[in-house]
């Protein structure tokens, strides 16, 4: 397997970095080698910001930021208005994944991104059912492991719960896990 | 004269000093241009001098003033300024 | 290997150094958090708020009260740590000094940062290759896992009898501080057992035998104390290979002062500290297949410099760029580059050597701007001279 590499796009405190985290810390439970990573301008929550996830059966001895990711994940929609450029560098059999409650064909008109494939699911509205808050970050994992099969729903759950229960209780780790299970099932793509 | 000082795979590492009281090894005495000299018969024992030489030069014995360490003291005159009887004397070396 | 394969855990590069200095378990801590060193002291300070760790920790007001209450417990006897980052460290600046010249093994995690200013949170060496003359060891590590390995092998050349010197352990910040990877942990007694209990030869605490530290040291020895600290880094360099080995025994992990990769047959080759020499490996392997003879040399220890050991490295070399992520303002081009230069003046091999400062502020390099320095070494190579010898990578011209 090549290096899989992938952009989360998202404001501070959005969540960008832990679902970067919760994806590459799977991947590491099953064999594979990772890094997680944030990317930081000034820190202040509701700041665009990026956060990377490598994953490799090799070695990862790379220590720059992602140019060109195979998937992009745009946890807030409003960050397609143009403040930051998502599609740079997404390969043309890249994957492009928004939380919005627009269709993959709608999001291809707004970006202008013409190739590979465009996924779509309303995470925030997920969130809101489920968690009760507006934290769309992990309902966009759910929609990563949909499109890629590097590791499963399960392990990612596995995840979850060791890090949130102590943190979070019984009932919200649940409803994170939920999140993840509605957006792979909701995710449209096109 | 001068002792032979010593070369750096000699001396302590990081500059401490392992031996406590070694500055009684420092003679200090040949700084020294006046000298104090006691009248014994004005003495009251007071013990003033002691309390204020800054290089502890005044002798005691048995709680009584029992003349100077000429090895260390450096001729300073605070012992004769402070003296109430004024028995100490300075006189030049 | 010397003991089974542990699973590998996702640990920052922060949190690998704060592991560490757990499994260590030193008597005094004295630390002040820093953008990018934060984390350290924060999950440190759990492990002491949940008595998983019997240390002292000592929550100062500034870095230059941390460095000074780590002088003193030192001093009086402590194993001791601290960790700081850019202008944390310059706030110490005195304090660093003296550590060094008192001779006190105070090991202290540097997570790289630019040096204000213009002000900036993200990596470069400015801060720690202004602290190169200081008199501590400085070691560069390129990973998390190998920030966590030499915090443990720290405390052990720090204390060695024979050398007696604080160490800086140095990584990249944010780009290996705050990124998660798979570390593999030693096991917590096994690190116990390599660290020992620490017994200062001259602690302050003992009454029995009283000793003065800092005592005034004029024109008659100052000279010669300041001796001591050149012949003990010189001596580092015949100690340290034994404890390499040790370590190498203990835990499985090989370490020397220098790293290599490809470099063998390499006619050029880049030489780098820390995270960076990481991104190089990729584009050595791209060039290879190509047909172009790449190779990387990675000091991994800076203080003491390792002449021989470089020049033996370099020796089938025939163009190396030298990359800087600090400018020392000399108008000669960066610190490692002037220190490569001045090794290579009175040895027998005579590669062309060029300079690329880079990365300052935390300006990301990316494989394309190392694979633009192979680039400009091929060329060199075929002109027989370098044409620039001090370039900016990744600086807008």
């Amino acid at each position: 397997m090549a290096m899989v590499e992938v952009a989360w796009h998202g404001r501070g405190g959005q969540g960008a970095k832990t679902a970067s985290q919760f994806l590459g810390e799977a991947a590491l439970d099953i064999g594979k080698y990772i890094q997680a990573f944030p990317e930081y301008g000034p820190e202040r929550a509701g700041a665009p910001m990026k956060a990377f996830t490598r994953i490799s059966d090799e070695p990862i001895y790379v220590h720059s930021s992602v140019t060109n990711p195979d998937v992009v994940i745009v946890i807030d929609p409003t960050l397609l208005l143009g403040a930051v450029d998502i599609t740079d560098g997404l390969e043309d059999d890249g994957i492009l994944l928004v939380n919005t409650d627009k269709s993959p064909a709608d999001i291809r008109k707004e970006t202008g991104f013409k190739h590979g494939k465009v996924g779509t699911v309303d995470a925030t509205k997920i969130a809101l059912e489920t968690l009760k808050i507006p934290m769309p970050n992990m309902p966009m994992l759910g929609a990563f492991l949909k499109v890629n099969s590097i590791v499963s729903i399960d392990e990612v759950s596995d995840i979850v719960k060791a890090k949130f229960i102590k943190k979070l209780g019984e009932d919200k780790t649940r409803a994170n896990i939920e999140g993840i299970k509605r957006a792979y099932i909701e995710l449209k793509i096109g | 004269m001068a002792e032979k000082k010593k070369s750096w795979k000699e001396i302590p590492i990081g500059g401490l000093i392992l031996k406590a009281g070694n500055a009684m090894e420092y003679k200090t005495g040949g700084w020294r241009t006046f000298r104090p000299e006691k009248n014994d018969k004005k003495c009251i024992n007071c013990l003033f001098c002691w309390i204020y030489c800054p290089d502890s030069s005044i002798k005691v014995e048995d709680g009584k003033m029992a003349g100077f360490d000429y090895d260390h003291c450096k001729g300073c005159g605070i012992c004769a300024q402070v003296c109430p009887v004024k028995c100490i004397d300075m006189k030049k070396e | 290997m010397a003991q089974a394969k542990s699973k590998k855990i996702p640990l920052t590069g922060d949190q690998a150094v704060a592991t560490a200095m757990k499994q260590i378990d030193p008597d005094v801590v004295a630390a002040y958090p820093i953008t990018p060193q934060t984390e350290i002291v924060m999950y440190f300070s759990n492990y002491v708020a949940n008595g998983q760790v019997s240390t002292e920790l000592i929550p100062v007001e500034s870095e230059h009260s941390a460095m000074s209450a780590c002088v003193g417990a030192s001093a009086a006897g402590a194993r001791t740590m601290t960790a700081t980052s850019a202008n944390g460290l310059a706030l110490m600046w005195e304090i660093v000094y003296i550590a060094a010249s008192l001779r006190l093994p105070i090991v202290m995690p540097v997570v790289n940062r630019a040096l204000s200013g213009p002000i900036n949170i993200h990596c470069d060496h400015s801060d720690t290759m202004g602290a190169r003359d200081s008199g501590w060891i400085q070691i560069y590590c390129e990973s998390g896992q190998e920030a966590y390995e030499n915090t443990i092998l720290a405390v052990r050349i720090a204390e060695h009898k024979g050398i007696l010197l604080p160490v800086m352990v140095c990584q990249d910040g944010f780009i290996t501080s705050h990124a998660v990877e798979g570390v593999q942990l030693f096991d917590e007694n096994k690190v116990k057992e390599f660290v020992g209990e620490y017994k200062a030869a001259h602690p302050l605490l003992d009454v029995d035998n009283p000793v003065t530290y800092g005592p005034l040291d004029l024109q008659d020895y100052y000279f010669e104390h300041k001796r001591q600290q050149s012949e003990a880094m010189k001596g580092a360099l015949k100690i340290m290979p034994e404890l390499f080995k040790e370590f190498e025994k203990t835990f499985g992990a090989k370490y020397d002062f220098i790293d290599t990769y490809r470099l063998e047959d390499a006619d050029i080759a880049v030489i780098a500290l820390s995270s960076t020499a990481g991104t190089a490996r990729g584009v050595i392997d791209a060039l290879r297949k190509e047909g172009v003879k790449a190779g990387l040399l990675r000091p991994r220890v800076f203080r003491p410099f390792p002449r021989e050991k470089i020049l033996s490295a370099l020796k089938n070399v025939k163009a190396a760029a030298v990359l800087d992520r600090a400018e020392s303002f000399s108008a000669e081009g960066g610190p490692l580059y002037t220190e490569i230069k001045a090794a290579l003046y009175d040895s027998d091999i005579k590669p062309l050597v060029t300079n690329y400062i880079y990365g300052l502020g935390g300006r990301d390099i990316f494989p394309d701007d190392i694979k633009k320095v192979y680039s400009d070494l091929g060329a060199a190579l075929k002109n027989k001279k370098v044409s620039n010898p001090i370039n900016y990578l990744g600086s807008r011209e």
